[in-house]
């Protein structure tokens, strides 16, 4: 079963690709890479279950700090200031 | 697995299907964001949540745990500041918009 919710997930990350092909601007597609992050953040909890591997929660919640810093990066540069402001 | 990480786990894929859904599907940028981060991030949590059910307190449920207000403050913080920022970057809203607050306030 676990399996299964795994192969679903990774679909729901090319849905999330097909947004980042057609987007017209550039903010729909760093909404999809940022919708994919939390994704695959789901994704390495459920190969925690399937795999026994207990290093994978590190890499979902590395993972999550991450896509907060690209999505914050590129809030404050569309409002078109510097970074350290 | 017992029947709760088992329904958490559901509950979750199901929220990530909604919210990718209406990544897809939804006409502009703002109601793409308002619904995919509320809906992916509920069911993130969910499948966290299912995480900790199933290992209990030992060092994973506990990192599991943590990671679930970590998610979400992450989460919502960015999508705000990205419709912030998007918003006066000059994105268009959706012609069939009703009401823009927004533009009123900064008035």
């Amino acid at each position: 079963m676990i399996e299964v919710l795994i192969y679903v997930l990774i679909s729901f990350g090319f849905l999330c690709f097909l947004r980042v092909i057609y987007g017209p601007t550039m903010a729909d597609r760093m909404v999809a890479i940022d919708i994919f992050g939390i994704v695959v953040v789901g994704i390495c909890a459920l190969l925690v279950i399937k795999t026994g591997r207990l290093f994978l929660i590190d890499v979902a919640i590395a993972w999550i700090v991450l896509g907060f810093i690209a999505t914050i990066t590129l809030a404050k540069y569309l409002t078109r200031r510097k970074l350290d402001e | 697995m017992n029947n709760v990480s088992i329904i958490l786990l559901i509950v979750g894929v199901t929220f990530d299907f909604f919210g990718c859904i209406g990544l897809l599907r939804l006409p502009d940028v703002y109601n793409r964001l308002q619904a995919a981060t509320k809906c992916v991030t509920l069911g993130t949590c969910s499948i966290l949540l299912a995480l900790f059910f199933h290992y209990g307190f030992t060092g994973v449920g506990i990192k599991a745990l943590l990671a679930i207000p970590l998610l979400f403050f992450a989460s919502t913080v960015g999508a705000h500041a990205l419709i912030r920022g998007s918003y006066k970057f000059g994105i268009k809203l959706f012609d069939r918009t009703v009401i823009d607050d927004y533009k009123e306030a900064e008035k």
